[in-house]
């Protein structure tokens, strides 16, 4: 019975390790917290418990022992926060050259799409020891992608992408489960972490492809007509779209952003939202025409004209984007308005 | 009103709050803060035994990992209603409304509180939103948590958000009163030389306390405006669709919904602080430390609701600051352990009932206390949130703090409410009980949080790896609810059949002892005059000190 009554997770990624290590070391510090409170308690309860004719001693207090019983904890407080904070900092900025998965989340379903185009639902096929990122989001409610074997989870929006990434190191089958409550059949929204030995890995890889989810992508750009305005060179009525990810982008009422997954999603969906400089707000949204499948696609697509390395990623994590990256203007954002012509709404 | 029914039966008895008028009209339309005290009492142990009955089915269900004794749809309401019910109808009035409602005049020398009217709109507000929660339940109920995120909330689910949130609405403004009576009695009604440095600490408790229901139920008022509006109008509050951000509920949200939990811990470490000063026979060790650190609770309180959110999609920066924040918040609690600690030495330490359920508190809130260092950090949080770790930490509080406390204070001050002794040995084993049974019920739920057990997952058939300990929880779950159901039943057979209390059968410092048990309507026969500090035992144990009453 004891085989199936383990009291410690399986630990299967890089974060797993750094994870249990801050955890054991806040075990033995806050267990000795306790252990000193706990004993102290019990020894005055017992030392000085009432006895007939012996008065309770008044004591008013004593200053020097109030600063050092805030001081102490107090310090040891900061140790704990900065090396929480160090880890998370770790857990949260993806390296730059992981594999790329696309996920969308519904109720109650997880959907994965590989860069290369494997498509799974409720698993998650990944190689031992690569870096993998995940680019979420969700079509309905807010979930939470939580793999315990890996120690990291991250809430699913809907309307904007979230990222999470993990190193797995032990080949297995780990549990994948949705940790945000989303309604029936929440507890149902679990599912599988496959970790492979590579060569295992690029023989799951190599069955069932539709082509590089790029290529489907770029397909949807023609089928959509963005070719038309998003041309290759700088005559288009929209933004040449070549090299612009990962790039800074000067905007119509001044603001400077870094386009990065979540802003290329936003411009398909809300393309008056942040207008580049120099362009007319002619775009109609796309709000209610792709599915979150195909705006995943698209900003793939437009990735991997932007990028030398087709599954390459942005240099941070997208809510991680760093202001203080130099700003590139952007050629486009300096040629000015096309003139030509009437302009259809 | 059964209290009307159950008045004291003594042949020569001096008139009181309970014997002056009898008949249901004489309770519905008192003004008498005791006697509003006292249909509190009545209506939170409602709220705590239907609360407490969902929790005995979640736990019920979890007993096996399939999904096996409730529908999917059940087990959701069940988990909502159980916290909506605990949160906002049990946990929040709890220690405020009964003891606080009943001790707050008498520590002060007050003969009521200054809106004694205002006092009983607030319980009549209380009873109009428990009765709309009550219809909302038994007309199909709520199914999103009682945290109602969105855009679950606002656009997906069918059960019945808004009534559910009119519900707290109503019951809201009941706290907001119940806080301004507070404030406004503590500031102007204190007896000639009741200073604030002479205040028992359970005042410096409630008015920390009520500064946090004044300052923060408005925004959860707000919030529930915001949810009604987006689902009836689609006005894109809360709506990415229409260019809303569900991550601002949330905000809103948990800037009532954080501090709300001092609001329920605070007056608990007020009632602890009375008990502990009473059963060492000392003075408060660091009086002003302690009065500080529940007001310095009750500022920080405000600025750390961020770390409910930490996976939620917020910057990294963001997280930074409120990880820091939540350690700012976490140290004047941990002051107060150490004064708590301090004033036992070399006290002279009797064990009786609620001494023991302050000792259980001190465990408890210790264990939750340091639990709330590991969701602080931010790297541990990504993992724990979400799951059993949070569940059991919050209970720690929540149960093992708050609920604590409130027993612990319903005994220390029975004599006082009642006019009767509780029988001593039987509680002495409910306090025994209700220790082993909470520790059994949520200590497993540490473990399989670490495990990785989400939280609201009614069906865990996909990790039977996690039985053992939730059979363990389950087990707990039932002796703990014997050890709630005790209390109840010799509270009420003590009301016929306990000793008459004298009026200090613990020979305990504060005003609330120098008057009679039960005491008169107006609380004191003539206005008292302070001359003497708080917890000034060594005057009380003197032995030949004229005029103090002595304890049996």
């Amino acid at each position: 019975m004891l085989n199936n009554f383990p009291l410690w997770p399986q630990q299967a990624s890089t974060t797993a390790g750094h994870v249990d290590a801050l955890y054991i070391f806040l075990l033995i510090v806050t267990g000795m917290m306790s252990l000193l409170v706990f004993t102290l308690i019990v020894f005055f309860a017992a030392r000085y418990r009432h006895r007939p004719g012996v008065r309770a001693e008044q004591i008013e207090g004593s200053t020097a022992l109030e600063i050092v019983w805030s001081t102490i904890p107090f310090l040891i407080f900061m140790v704990i926060f900065a090396w929480g904070a160090v880890v998370y900092f770790k857990e949260r900025t993806p390296p730059t050259d992981a594999a790329e998965v696309y996920v969308v989340a519904k109720q109650w379903m997880w959907k994965v799409e590989h860069a290369e185009g494997q498509r799974e639902i409720n698993e998650l096929h990944v190689p031992v020891g690569r870096d993998v990122k995940l680019i979420m989001t969700s079509q309905d409610v807010i979930h939470s992608f939580y793999i315990p074997a890996f120690r990291i989870k991250q809430d699913v929006l809907p309307g904007r992408y979230t990222v999470e990434w993990f190193r797995a190191t032990k080949p297995g089958v780990y549990h994948l489960f949705c940790a945000e409550y989303c309604g029936t059949q929440h507890s149902g929204m679990v599912g599988d972490i496959v970790v492979q030995e590579p060569a295992q890995y690029e023989a799951w890889m190599n069955g069932g492809s539709t082509g590089p989810l790029s290529v489907t992508g770029e397909k949807i750009f023609a089928e959509l007509g963005c070719s038309t305005c998003h041309r290759t060179d700088t005559q288009g009525r929209g933004p040449n779209l070549q090299g612009v990810f990962g790039k800074a982008v000067q905007l119509e009422d001044g603001r400077t952003v870094t386009a990065d997954e979540n802003y290329l999603r936003e411009c398909i969906l809300d393309p008056g939202a942040k207008r580049v400089k120099g362009f007319q707000p002619i775009m109609p949204t796309f709000q209610g025409l792709v599915t979150e499948e195909q705006v995943n696609a698209l900003v793939a697509y437009i990735k991997s004209i932007s990028l030398s390395k087709p599954t390459g990623g942005a240099k941070t994590d997208a809510s991680l984007a760093a202001p203080g990256d130099p700003v590139l203007t952007r050629a486009q954002a300096k040629v000015p308005a096309q003139s030509n012509g009437s302009q259809v709404q | 009103m059964s209290m009307a029914a159950t008045p004291i039966l003594q042949p020569v008895e001096r008139e009181n709050y309970l014997n002056k008028e009898y008949g249901a009209w004489s309770w519905l339309l008192t003004t008498d803060h005791k006697r509003i005290a006292l249909l509190y009492l009545l209506s939170i142990t409602f709220f705590f035994f239907i609360g407490g009955f969902f929790a005995l089915l979640i736990r019920l269900e979890l007993l096996t990992p399939a999904g096996d004794l409730v529908q999917a749809d059940t087990y959701n309401k069940l988990f909502t209603m159980h916290g909506m019910i605990m949160v906002f109808f049990f946990l929040i009035p709890s220690i405020p409304a009964v003891l606080g409602n009943f001790l707050v005049p008498l520590m002060i020398g007050a003969k009521d509180l200054a809106f004694p009217r205002i006092n009983l709109l607030s319980w009549y507000l209380y009873i109009i939103g428990g009765v709309m929660m009550m219809h909302c339940m038994l007309t199909g109920g709520v199914d999103t948590g009682w945290t109602f995120y969105a855009p679950f909330s606002t656009n997906f689910t069918n059960t019945k958000i808004v009534e559910a949130g009119l519900a707290i609405f109503v019951a809201g403004f009941s706290s907001i009163l119940t806080g301004l009576n507070f404030v406004v009695t503590i500031h102007r009604m204190r007896a000639p030389g009741m200073t604030w440095s002479r205040l028992p600490l359970f005042i410096w408790a409630h008015y920390a306390t009520s500064i946090i229901q004044l300052l923060g139920t408005p925004v959860i008022a707000v919030t529930i405006v915001l949810v009604a509006a987006e689902r009836a109008l689609h006005l894109g509050i809360f709506d990415p669709k229409l260019g809303g951000d569900p991550l601002l509920f949330q905000h809103l949200f948990w800037f009532y919904s954080h501090p709300a939990v001092y609001i329920m811990i605070l007056p608990a470490m007020g009632v602890v602080t009375e008990i502990i000063a009473c059963f060492s026979r000392k003075r408060i060790f660091g009086y002003h430390f302690v009065a500080f650190s529940s007001i310095a609770i009750a500022v920080f309180g405000f600025l750390v609701w961020a770390h409910h959110m930490f996976v939620a999609g917020i910057s990294v920066y963001s997280a930074l600051v409120f990880s820091f924040l939540s350690y700012a918040v976490a140290l004047p609690s941990a002051i107060k352990v150490f004064n708590w600690t301090a004033t036992l030495y070399k006290g002279s330490i009797h064990y009786d009932a609620p001494m023991l359920y302050a000792f259980g508190f001190l465990g408890l809130f210790t264990i939750g206390g340091l639990t709330g260092l590991f969701l602080s950090a931010l790297g541990i949080d990504v993992h724990v949130t979400d799951t059993y770790f949070v569940v059991a930490h919050f209970h720690y509080i929540m149960v093992g703090g708050a609920v604590m406390g409130y027993l612990g204070g319903m005994h220390f001050w029975w004599p006082k409410i009642s006019g009767r002794l509780y029988p001593e040995g039987w509680a002495r084993l409910a306090a025994l009980i209700v220790f082993i049974g909470f520790n059994l019920t949520f200590f497993p739920q540490f473990i399989l949080g670490y495990m990785g057990m989400p939280r609201r997952y009614y069906d865990y058939s996909h990790m039977p790896e996690f039985q053992i300990l939730n059979v363990l929880s389950t087990a707990g779950a039932t002796v703990l609810g014997v050890g709630y159901l005790l209390p109840m039943f010799y509270f009420l057979w003590s009301m016929r059949y306990g000793k008459p209390a004298s009026d200090n059968p613990w020979n305990a410092a504060g005003l609330e002892w120098k008057t009679t048990s039960p005491p008169p309507t107006f609380n004191f026969d003539e206005e008292p005059v302070v001359i003497w500090e708080a917890y000034n035992y060594e005057e009380l144990d003197a032995p030949h000190e004229e005029g103090v009453p002595v304890a049996k």
